[in-house]
Order: structure tokens, then C-alpha cells, then sequence
């Protein structure tokens, strides 16, 4: 029961969020909807029993990615509506609704699935967490230590690429800068 | 009760918001944020696939996906930062520099 609630509370919710985030004109609206919607998709992976995958997204996508959008975010003139020139909206909604009618009719058939086997079955009376250890230490140790590699090279590029020029400032103009660079020296010449 | 479509259809609905957004964005900020709504989306259907045939593989996946999510951030912001300090702007149609 409570399952059940669970459920159709987190979809409507995460739908109407997520509409937000895709149609809003203003990044801070998108990017709070974002990270709510976020949240409540850790809500779908608690009710699945992957424990450990919920927290995982909530550290990661909600703490650190939505925490680097921000940080990017202070580069760009984040107060100001977005102005867009949207082409062709009846044929992106067309696309859209095409794609999203077919992946449900194709996920709400009947699956025939007699011949699917578990490859890692989960095991009774352990954590999720353990097992999610055992398995991954084990079975995906070199995809593991790939995706670390991964994030290495993703961190130094990340600082390389943002860190040129970190002197100058963005969104201020630079000659208002200059000029007052230039009446604070005056005011020392008539000292 | 809840069963295996439920969770894959609203995983496909919130992909195909996500294509949408996609397809209809036109600054390069937002697009970030629609691949966002589509790699949430298919952890969902990764996750119920999972619980449903007793498989951690599908957790494996997810987590990968969010490794590769976290990295493609990183850069791809470093990249918007260097094309905003570039053109002023993050529009993709003042991006788009080669016309035929």
C-alpha cells in the first residue's frame, strides 16, 4: 500500500519537476527543480531496495554535480530570463510525444522473460550495501578502477579548462574595471 | 501493486521529457540539464530492472552511469566556461559559426 503511494507520489511529483527543468526560461528555477527532482529519484531507488544506489545519487548528483552547476553558474548571468528562439515547437513535442508513446507501449507489453537468469543474484539477509561491495570489488574491479581513472582525467581537465584566465572577471564589464583602476590612481596622483 | 512497467514507463516518460528538452533548448546551460533528466531516467529503469529479476547488475550500471554523468559534468562545464569567456554568450545559434 504505502508502496503504492510511494510510488505514484514520487512519479507525479519528478514528471512535474523535470517539466519545470525542460520548459522553465530562468537556470535558477531549472536548476532547483533539477536537483528536487534529483531527490525524489533517490525516493524511487529506496523503495526499489538499492539502498546504496539512493544514497549514491544523493551524494553525487544532488551534492556534487548540483553543486557544480552552481559554482559554473556564478560565471554566467544567471538572474536573466533566458531568450530563446524556438523554431519548430510542434515538431519537437511531435518527436517527443512520438518517442515517449512508443517507449511505453514497447515497456508496458507483456515481457516474455522465462529465459533471463540473475547473473549477480542479491543474497538473503545481507545488506544492499554489501552486496553491492562484493559485487563490485569483485566481478567489476577493472570497470571500477576505469570510472576512477576516468574522473582523474575528467577532474584535471575541469581545472584546466575553467582555470584559464580565472583573473578575469565575467559578467562585469572590463572597461568599468579599468576606469576604476584608473580614478583610484588619480586619487593617489592628488595625493 | 507496483510492477516492472511502472517503473520502466515512467522511466521512458521522464526520458522523453528529457529528449524533449533536448531537442527544444537552445542554450547550452539547459541542454546540460535535459542529459541530466535522460541518464536520471535510465538509472530508474536500471535500478527497477534490478529489484524486479533479482539481478545487481543493473545497480552496477547505474552506478557507472553516474560516474560517467559526474565526469561528462566536469569537463563539460570547464568547456561552457571557456565558451562563454569566448563569445559572451551560450546560445547555440551564436555558436554556430560554419554556415554554408
Amino acid at each position: 500500500m504505502y508502496e503504492i503511494v510511494a510510488f505514484y507520489l514520487f512519479s507525479a511529483l519528478t514528471i512535474g519537476l523535470f517539466l519545470v527543468t525542460v520548459m522553465s526560461k530562468n537556470i535558477l528555477y531549472s536548476m532547483t527543480s533539477l536537483a528536487s527532482g534529483m531527490v525524489l529519484i533517490s525516493g524511487f531507488f529506496f523503495i526499489l531496495g538499492a539502498d546504496f544506489l539512493g544514497v549514491v545519487q544523493l551524494i553525487v548528483y544532488v551534492g556534487a554535480i548540483m553543486a557544480l552547476y552552481s559554482f559554473a553558474m556564478m560565471f554566467f548571468d544567471a538572474t536573466r530570463d533566458i531568450k530563446e528562439k524556438n523554431t519548430n515547437n510542434t515538431l519537437v513535442f511531435l518527436l517527443g510525444g512520438l518517442t515517449a508513446l512508443v517507449l511505453v507501449l514497447m515497456f508496458a507489453a507483456p515481457i516474455y522473460s522465462e529465459n533471463i537468469q540473475a547473473l549477480y543474484p542479491m543474497h538473503e539477509g545481507v545488506g544492499n550495501a554489501q552486496d553491492v561491495g562484493i559485487v563490485l570489488f569483485t566481478k567489476y574491479l577493472v570497470p571500477f578502477e576505469v570510472a576512477a581513472l576516468m574522473l582523474l582525467v575528467a577532474m584535471i581537465a575541469g581545472i584546466i579548462l575553467a582555470g584559464k584566465k580565472m583573473d578575469e572577471s565575467l559578467t562585469e564589464d572590463m572597461s568599468a574595471d579599468d576606469e576604476i583602476v584608473r580614478e583610484t590612481e588619480i586619487e593617489k596622483d592628488d595625493k | 501493486m507496483i510492477g516492472l512497467s511502472h517503473y520502466l514507463v515512467i522511466s521512458a516518460i521522464l526520458f522523453s521529457i528529457g529528449l524533449v528538452g533536448v531537442l527544444r533548448r537552445r542554450n547550452l546551460l539547459m541542454l546540460f540539464f535535459a542529459t541530466e533528466v535522460m541518464l536520471n531516467a535510465v538509472n530508474i529503469a536500471f535500478a527497477a530492472i534490478s529489484h524486479y529479476y533479482n539481478d545487481l547488475t543493473g545497480q552496477m550500471f547505474a552506478f557507472f552511469i553516474i560516474a560517467v554523468a559526474a565526469s561528462e559534468v566536469a569537463v563539460g562545464l570547464g568547456i561552457l566556461i571557456v565558451l562563454y569567456k569566448k563569445h559572451g554568450s551560450l546560445d547555440l545559434d551564436d555558436l554556430a559559426s560554419m554556415r554554408g
